[in-house]
């Protein structure tokens, strides 16, 4: 089908008797980032290696650029596909351009093509040392080197940006931006979530091998009904401002003498904000919508404890 | 380029770096030109010795070495790979698991085999000049002879490595198990069927007992290198037993080719079933 990259029906993987994947779907959207949420052992990594062909799914059906993962085309399929595993280790005894370019070569990648990504990611002054001499971040630019070879149509980056220093993160996610101008469709699984944050158009909330939520950050907002948190700072000179809204029942908490917060509904936001620019001796105001951060928090917790109520 | 010469040049590429290859010729021409030089030192003389006293020596010393170093270089090929993280990488490329295994053959094999020719080969003519036996074509021949199934020899033991390396999980766990194939093969095989042989008072027939010698490809090197060799053959062990037409070269080197074949046949079977 155009217009999706993959697409994940019911995908069920176990491992003896622990479900890895269970009856799992999701569509990905051609040209789109999508992060992976989940702890570690909620099915991100598996998810990926399915994709990838490297294991048969148990039930369901799996497509990757119109093809399935396992079936004849699969091999070929691959040089359409790049993936950073968690973790990337390469040959110790070889410099970080010579273990390029045995990747290289099995993609059928010629050698100007590998020199240039070396420069994109920032280690073509250390391509002549040995991998061994390379701290985790320069491994990790390698490893997206030769994720990037022959320029991919699908990417599939397993924690891309462990190891990898603030300014590093920032620019691997301006990267990812400009390779989704060029219409490369990305998936990325992440701990680091502020960074994953803005520059995601959709991200997937993952708990034990099933898919808890999965949308953009707004529908997830939207989802989670979670509150808005409002700071408002001003001077009250010893009154007591916006007591009419606390008396409604809308949590408010003072924080000192001049500044309050108010966890908000979605649906009160303007009504709310209305009423407090009335008040006298209002002079600034904050609103903090929930980060992914929080929405990730808020899908898992309702998880476990819809898990401990049916194992009640 | 086709991804199984791709795999070989790689692995050919870090055994030379790593001296391996180097090694190993280096083993091999020292024992060659030690064996034919204090070889008589028993008899009182010291010097440069026939060929063919030289490959009955270093027949029975090749089968110690060649199956321990085809194993050393071997038995982390995949295991080693899947624990260094490099494999999972690997499998995500244009390459089956097919392909990675045979390249990897190809390359062990072709260092193998490098090694083996210039290391024996080199000494090989060096003890022929030196024993005055230059013109003796026939000797050549064996010797020739000897170095392929050294070869032979080696990729045996490099396909039961990979066959090891793609059925366990740990690296120390293929090291073991190496081990442990080398002892069997090379020291406790022959043993036990010695021992057979007496409790059972040679009431196994003579012809099967031979055929139970194809069971170890040592013994099929041993037979195969020593059949031109009858004077060597009351030298030869257990293997002085077999019937002569058991003792073709070409049979023998059939059967080695067989013990190359199924092991490496079974390893990328195992390898395709493994769990990455």
């Amino acid at each position: 089908m155009s217009g999706m990259a993959v697409q994940l029906q019911t995908v069920t993987k176990r491992y003896g008797a622990l479900h890895a994947l269970d009856a799992f779907s999701l569509d990905i959207r051609e040209g789109e980032i999508l992060a992976l949420l989940g702890h570690n052992g909620a099915g991100k990594t598996t998810a990926m290696k399915l994709i990838l062909g490297l294991l048969p799914a148990d039930e369901g059906t799996i497509q990757v650029l119109g093809h399935s993962p396992t079936g004849a085309a699969a091999l070929n399929q691959r040089r359409r596909i790049g993936y950073l595993p968690e973790n990337v280790s390469f040959y110790d005894n070889l410099t970080g351009r010579e273990a390029l370019a045995y990747f290289a070569d099995l993609k059928g990648i010629g050698r100007a093509a590998r020199e240039s990504l070396l420069a994109q990611v920032g280690i073509n002054h250390a391509a002549h040392r040995k991998v061994k001499t390379y701290s985790k971040g320069m491994r990790q630019r390698l490893g997206l080197a030769q994720a990037l070879l022959g320029s991919p149509k699908l990417l599939l980056l397993d924690e891309p940006t462990t190891g990898l220093d603030p300014l590093a993160t920032r620019d691997f996610y301006a990267m990812l931006g400009a390779l989704r101008q060029q219409g490369v469709t990305i998936i990325l699984s992440s701990h680091v979530l502020p960074g994953v944050e803005q520059c995601v158009n959709r991200a997937a909330i993952m708990d034990h091998g099933r898919l808890l939520a999965c949308g953009t950050l707004d529908e997830l907002r939207q989802r989670a009904q979670m509150p808005l948190v409002i700071q408002v700072r001003g001077d009250w000179a010893g009154e007591t401002p916006l007591q009419a809204l606390a008396d409604e029942g809308l949590p408010l908490h003072r924080v000192n003498g001049h500044h309050l917060e108010l966890a908000v509904p979605p649906a009160a936001k303007l009504d709310v904000l209305r009423r407090i620019l009335a008040e006298s001796g209002v002079e600034d105001i904050d609103i903090a919508t929930p980060s992914l951060e929080t929405l990730y928090a808020h899908f898992s917790r309702q998880a476990s404890v819809e898990t401990a109520a049916e194992g009640a | 380029m086709n991804a199984i010469f791709i795999v070989a040049g790689k692995e050919l590429r870090d055994t030379l770096r790593n001296r391996w290859a180097l090694a190993i010729t280096l083993i091999f021409a020292m024992l060659a030109i030690g064996i034919s030089y204090f070889g008589a030192a028993a008899s009182g003389t010291v010097g440069f010795t026939s060929l063919a006293t030289t490959i009955v020596s270093l027949a029975s010393l090749a089968i110690f070495l060649i199956p321990l170093i085809a194993l050393l270089i071997a038995y982390d090929s995949i295991v080693g790979e899947e624990e260094k993280g490099t494999l999972l990488l690997l499998m995500a490329y244009p390459l089956s698991r097919s392909q990675l295994l045979l390249g990897k053959f190809l390359g062990h094999g072709l260092v193998l085999a490098l090694s083996t020719a210039v290391g024996f080969g080199l000494s090989g003519l060096l003890i022929g000049v030196l024993s005055h036996e230059a013109g003796n074509w026939a000797l050549y021949r064996a010797f020739g002879f000897f170095i392929l199934s050294a070869s032979l020899l080696g990729w045996v033991f490099i396909a039961i490595a990979y066959l090891i390396s793609a059925s366990v999980s740990e690296k120390a766990h293929a090291a073991g198990l190496a081990l442990l194939v080398w002892f069997l093969f090379v020291l406790i095989f022959d043993l036990a069927l010695l021992g057979v042989l007496v409790v059972t008072k040679g009431a196994v027939g003579r012809g099967l007992f031979s055929y139970l010698l194809l069971l170890n490809p040592t013994d099929v090197f041993r037979l195969a290198n020593l059949a031109g060799f009858h004077a060597a053959r009351a030298a030869s062990g257990l293997t002085a037993i077999a019937p002569t037409g058991l003792l073709h070269p070409g049979r023998l080197s059939a059967v080695l080719v067989a013990w190359v074949v199924v092991p490496l046949g079974l390893a990328v079977w195992r390898f395709n079933r493994r769990k990455i």
